[in-house]
């Protein structure tokens, strides 16, 4: 199994919306080479035919009636928020200018 | 009179309840306690004084009405501080929620509240319950009560913290890997992971959701069980809470009778790692159960040597979806809004500056092994090997009631020790992870110090899913032995902070 590389660090940063600094690059690349060395063991049941397991109850789609009910002020919802307008959570652009 | 922060959660109830004494006064004993000794422990993020005075004085006025009173009703507990609590900040022991106060309560909450028990505030933890030392929390590490300069266990170690440091008599804690038996074998104290689904995880903050789950710690077998029998239940809020009664766990802990029981010591869990003295003390413990009339057979369980690096690649994937709703849009920190950089930018920058290194290495860890080219190698793997560990459980529940095993294989570890080398960490769990991956109930109860060190060693005994009175049944009967042989409980040892 191949090891992790700094370069795929970065990549990984970047889709998972953090900013990581240089010297945090170098240190998580380090550390997370050895951890997926460790985990890789797993591949060896990759070949063998067992069902994965996603949960331990066997679950599915737990439906409950479309009722009205008491729920959280636009207040309380919004109490939490770094920034409001009108009722609404206020966001920086999420568009670009042109 | 014994002093009333010694007093258990049973004994607390009682007196109140007689009138011998105040639930105010109890309240105000922990508090004083707390501000003893909690700048040296930091096991609370926060204390609620008002809160919690507040709701003993309602207890005492119930008590003069004439009501009656629930068995737990004026008892202090100590809150992990991932349960959402209305008016009181929850911060996951996390820069990214510092100085957040959620609108709602944990359905957790909501039934402690409605048992009449007084949360005296919010506990300590890793960040997010990642790691097992507490050493991970934004607000500083925890102390072990035993020694100072030793780690708490974690992720709850805080909760198990403020349990040994007599500062509440009982606990909340979230076992996703073994965040509430490790601490508690660290501690000298008692913590169950109940079946997976049995406590809600309404307000419960989500780290790995297939594994979550919440459930009481307390001093004594039957604290824990008189905690466990108010917090678990369905709940409809919870799509993942099970439809189903809960064991009688507070009968099981007063039977103190494992004749004719079937025991299974796990084969696997031993050898390399295992400290000599934690073996020492989990092996008289094994004998004792023989002596009490158990019988003792040896199992295997081959794949719960996958059981760590699988549990390494799920727990991650799950949490990088998970908290991806630390976005800086909706709650918590916001950093870098000037005006000119976009909302991706903004998150970006609030992430970088409101995670840990360890929240960080398991975002881009689940990530990796979520991503397209590694998925079926890793995740996939990894699933699979969460179904061969489901098939030895239960062939080895075909043939005994209950397996046990040492709770960790080391004694506590010293602060520091092993803070760069997650690896390291992470074989803390050797032992708890296998229950997580299967959703199945697992207690951790002291079994005495370990020669070497004289630190708490912890016994773990594991039941099959919804069979949690097994739990009680077998640490009930193996806690009176021992404070029998001991002429004491094992925290009586414990050094005066």
């Amino acid at each position: 199994m191949p090891g992790i590389t700094r370069e795929e660090v970065a990549h990984l940063a970047r889709l998972s919306r953090l900013e990581l600094q240089a010297e945090e690059l170098d240190h998580f690349a380090e550390q997370l080479d050895v951890i997926i060395g460790a985990v890789a063991r797993v591949s060896e049941v990759a070949g063998q035919d067992v069902p994965p397991t996603s949960h331990p109850l066997p679950l599915t789609n737990v439906m409950r009636a479309d009722e009205v009910r008491p729920s959280l002020t636009p207040e309380q919802a919004l109490s939490g928020a770094p920034a409001s307008e009108d009722q609404r959570f206020r966001v920086p652009q999420i568009l670009g200018e042109d | 009179m014994t002093e009333l922060i010694k007093y258990t959660a049973a004994e607390t109830a009682t007196a109140i309840a007689k009138g011998e004494v105040t639930a105010v006064e109890v309240a105000q004993a922990h508090l004083d306690r707390i501000d003893a000794v909690d700048k040296k422990v930091n096991a609370f993020l926060h204390v609620d004084r008002e809160g919690a005075l507040a709701a003993a004085r309602a207890v005492d006025a119930k008590r003069a009405s004439g009501a009656e009173l629930g068995p737990l009703a004026g008892v202090p507990l100590a809150l992990k501080d991932v349960f959402t609590t209305e008016g009181i900040p929850t911060t996951c022991g996390s820069k990214i929620l510092e100085g957040w106060v959620p609108p709602y309560d944990a359905t957790l909450t909501k039934r402690l509240k409605g048992a009449d028990v007084v949360i005296l505030g919010k506990t300590n933890m890793d960040e997010f319950a990642m790691g097992s030392s507490t050493e991970n929390s934004a607000y500083g590490p925890t102390g072990n009560p035993w020694d100072l300069t030793r780690i708490p266990g974690g992720s709850g170690g805080g909760s198990a913290a403020a349990l040994a440091a007599f500062e509440a008599p009982l606990a909340i804690g979230t076992d996703t890997g073994g965040s509430i038996r490790q601490p508690g074998a660290v501690t000298g104290t008692v913590g169950v992971k109940p079946t997976y689904g049995s406590v809600s995880r309404y307000g419960l903050v989500a780290f790995s959701s297939s594994l979550d789950q919440g459930g009481p710690c307390a001093r004594t077998v039957l604290d824990t069980a008189l905690l466990h029998e108010v917090i678990a239940g369905h709940d409809p809020l919870d799509s993942t809470s099970v439809d189903a009664p809960v064991p009688d766990v507070v009968a099981a802990a007063k039977m103190r009778d494992v004749r004719g029981m079937r025991i299974g010591v796990v084969k696997e869990f031993a050898g390399e790692g295992y400290q000599a003295g934690v073996m020492q003390r989990f092996e008289e413990s094994v004998e004792l159960l023989r002596e009490l009339g158990a019988e003792v057979v040896e199992v295997s369980c081959p794949s719960f040597t996958l059981a760590m690096p699988a549990y390494y690649l799920i727990a991650p994937s799950e949490a990088s979806s998970n908290l991806a709703r630390f976005d800086a849009m909706r709650y918590g920190l916001r950093v870098g809004d000037d005006g000119t950089r976009s909302a991706e930018q903004v998150t970006a920058l609030t992430r970088e500056a409101g995670f840990g290194a360890e929240v960080k290495r398991r975002i881009i860890l689940g990530t990796y092994a979520l991503s397209s080219g590694y998925y079926d190698a890793y995740y996939g793997s990894a699933q699979k090997v969460r179904t061969l560990i489901s098939r030895d459980f239960d062939a080895a529940f075909a043939g005994v009631d209950v397996l046990v095993s040492p709770t960790t294989p080391t004694t506590a570890f010293r602060l520091g020790e092993r803070t760069d080398d997650p690896l390291a960490m992470y074989l803390a769990d050797l032992c708890t992870i296998p229950s997580n991956l299967a959703g199945n109930a697992a207690m951790s109860l002291p079994c005495g110090l370990a020669p070497e060190d004289n630190l708490p060693v912890g016994l773990q005994i594991i039941a099959p899913a919804m069979a949690d009175d097994r739990l009680y049944r077998v640490g009930g009967a193996v806690e009176a032995a021992l404070n029998d042989k001991w002429g004491h409980a094992l925290l009586e040892e414990a050094p005066a902070l």
